[in-house]
């Protein structure tokens, strides 16, 4: 921190920095710089505010992000289309699964696959897509009650995604990071016991929903907090390209999962959660609603399983679909041994057309294709453009969390300091997403 | 707004002589990307022109004819007839390559008539084609419009490397700003106008600029019992 007064004296180190103290000092101004982050436990991983004060009042919010920038954009275009999934998971890492279906959705529009998805794929995406929509939403909440003092509220919202993250384990052999959709399909089926577990949580989970209401929602230190807090209004929204719960939150019913369905969402009866207010408050009712509608999604999926029985869950194709069979067995995830038997003992071309389909992929024809999805925290768009071979040429992705990140100045200027950490969390940014 | 030189040029993009074929963009020569290696298996005399989806001709289908036919007609009023260089539907998707001086009249258009009404900028994605001649960097665009439908257009425009200048739209988008920076960031591409244009993701004193082909991928050979696989980008792979 820095004081700007007679005796004013300067340690600064980076580029910027250099520039508002010498800015400052010309202005003379009772002016305070704070750097908040890049290594602050409110900052939702390494983000980086810098902040003019003026006494409490926040006059200049500027975000510096790049901190956990790993290529993940340029590391796809040297693997095939199907690892690229694989480094999509990574993006986002609170809602993983999230990312891998804007991926796969995305390929699969561009490799004309869409329409022979199999059905029981398709639901079991969707049904894992909204387990994912939950998980992230509790994060969200979680963490912005322990910001703001109420460590209980961090238990209740992280007590309940570990469930998720237990069914997500049980089903793709990892908590996170999963690279469980694949273009064209699912790496493997739910294993047999898993839907009966996920029944038996179930009512825990939405309970552990309604705890989280109980003790927030009409709280009035949390009121205080949060209503009138951070204000977006939709223009501002629409300016700004905010999308996801915030712009919900003022007002507009943006939710492409109605708007432009994928994966077969038309044939689920859910609703799309508003509120008037524009403010934080407005920002975590939607969350809970939202969690509440993902939730009976869920249930739907599970009445769709159960009605519709055993199925392939990846594209009938044997120029893209892996010719494995993976089993989860006493030592974790792997290839069926009966399926390694009949390859290694038995069909030699199987074993080709399988090492060939690993180590060089599948062709994908030259052209691009642009597809968004509802993502947990807004409109998650993926450019994928191909050159005709076996990786993408490019791979952009338009992540929710660095678009809606833009939009502190506008939430944070003129309000005071306190609140700078409250509308950080109603954005819900996650680092791994915005820097990617 | 019906003018005669509305008229001419929604007649020209409606006649369809402009539709082409594929067009090349990239010559790729041998078979797995191995050059000057004494390649002895035979494949190295394989040629593989890597061609992306040419110009559509009429009708494009769906809502695609109307959108571009109001947005020819609100800019031959402006003179800007030739400011849509060519309109592709490829995989049920609608490209406008615009004319680079054009593109905010173009944008403008996009939001603002009440037809069209892109309200939402889903920001810009560049992609590089070394091979392109004088068109070798592309930014692409992605507009939603949220009053009719929830439908998406995408602009593309090209630039040279010998002039990768193209106009930037924070001033119709202001959610343009921090996705411009990650172009130029990543490719290069200076958006013109745009308030401040400064590195976002890699640290400001960074050389060079990542995403572009000519920019190695870097890495270090992997050791294992003795033998060593070299680094992704300088493996053997299929061209």
């Amino acid at each position: 921190m820095t004081r700007l007064d007679e005796a004013a004296e300067f340690v600064a180190a980076g580029g910027d920095w250099d520039e508002i103290a010498q800015e400052l000092s010309r202005r003379q101004e009772e002016r305070v710089v704070v750097n908040m982050g890049p290594q602050h436990p409110s900052t939702h991983g390494v983000l980086r505010l810098v902040l003019e004060l003026d006494g409490e009042t926040v006059k200049e919010t500027r975000v510096a992000l790049g901190y956990l920038h790993t290529g993940i954009e340029k590391t796809m275009e040297y693997r095939t289309w199907v690892q690229g999934s694989a480094l999509a998971t990574r993006m986002d890492y609170v809602a993983s699964i999230l990312n891998e279906a804007g991926y796969c959705l995305a390929v699969e529009k561009l490799a004309g696959m869409t329409d022979r998805v199999p059905e029981r794929a398709q639901v079991i995406r969707v049904l894992m897509m909204e387990l994912a929509r939950v998980s992230s939403h509790l994060v969200c909440l979680g963490s912005a009650g322990n910001e703001l003092g109420g460590t209980t509220l961090m238990t209740i919202g992280f007590r309940e995604r570990e469930q998720v993250l237990r069914f997500f384990e049980m089903v793709t052999g990892q908590r996170m990071n999963n690279a469980y959709f694949r273009p064209g399909g699912l790496s493997q089926d739910l294993p047999p016991e898993a839907l009966g577990w996920l029944k038996g949580v179930y009512g825990s989970m939405v309970r552990g929903m309604d705890d989280f209401d109980n003790m927030v929602m009409a709280n009035p230190i949390w009121k205080a907090r949060t209503v009138g807090i951070g204000q977006l209004n939709l223009a501002a929204c629409m300016a700004l390209g905010i999308t996801g719960p915030m712009v919900r939150a003022a007002g507009l019913p943006l939710d492409l999962r109605k708007d432009k369905p994928y994966s077969g969402y038309e044939n689920y009866d859910f609703e799309v959660c508003t509120a008037d207010t524009a403010d934080v408050y407005g920002r975590y009712l939607v969350r809970s609603n939202e969690m509440r509608e993902s939730m009976k999604i869920v249930a739907q999926c599970i009445d769709k399983l159960e009605a519709m029985g055993p199925g392939p869950v990846m594209i009938d194709d044997p120029a893209v679909a892996w010719p494995a069979k993976l089993e989860i067995g006493p030592d974790g995830q792997g290839q069926s041994p009966a399926h390694v038997k009949e390859i290694m003992a038995s069909s030699m071309e199987s074993l080709i057309h399988h090492f060939k389909l690993v180590t060089e992929g599948f062709r994908v024809p030259a052209g691009q294709a642009f597809h968004a999805i509802e993502h947990a925290k807004g409109v998650f768009g993926v450019h994928v453009v191909s050159d005709g071979g076996t990786r993408p040429y490019r791979v952009h992705v338009r992540e929710p969390s660095y678009n809606n990140l833009q939009s502190m100045a506008a939430l944070c200027d003129g309000g005071t300091i306190s609140d700078v950490v409250v509308c950080l969390a109603s954005i819900d940014p996650v680092m791994g997403g915005v820097d990617r | 707004m019906t003018t005669d030189a509305s008229d001419a040029a929604t007649r020209a993009l409606a006649a369809g002589a402009e539709a082409r074929g594929p067009e090349p963009v990239e010559v790729r020569r041998g078979a797995f990307g191995v050059h000057g290696s004494g390649d002895t298996s035979g494949f190295g005399g394989f040629t593989r022109t890597v061609q992306i989806p040419g110009s559509s001709p009429r009708p494009y289908g769906g809502w695609h004819d109307a959108v571009v036919d109001v947005l020819v007609e609100d800019l031959a009023g402006e003179g800007l007839a030739d400011a849509v260089e060519k309109v592709v539907v490829d995989r049920g998707e609608l490209t406008l390559f615009i004319r680079r001086q054009d593109l905010p009249a173009v944008a403008r258009w996009l939001r603002d008539d009440q037809d069209l009404r892109f309200e939402l900028s889903l920001g810009v994605s560049g992609v590089h084609y070394p091979g392109d001649q004088g068109r070798e960097l592309h930014a692409v665009y992605h507009l939603m419009s949220v009053t009719h439908g929830r439908r998406i257009i995408r602009l593309e425009v090209t630039a040279p490397d010998g002039d990768p200048r193209v106009p930037s739209l924070v001033g119709i988008y202001p959610t343009q700003d921090w996705h411009e920076r990650e172009t130029y960031d990543m490719f290069g591409i200076i958006f013109e106008g745009h308030p401040d244009l400064t590195r976002i993701l890699m640290p400001t004193d960074w050389v060079g600029h990542p995403q572009r082909k000519d920019y190695p991928l870097g890495g270090v050979d992997v050791q294992f019992k003795g033998a060593s696989t070299p680094p992704p980008d300088q493996r053997r792979s299929y061209s």
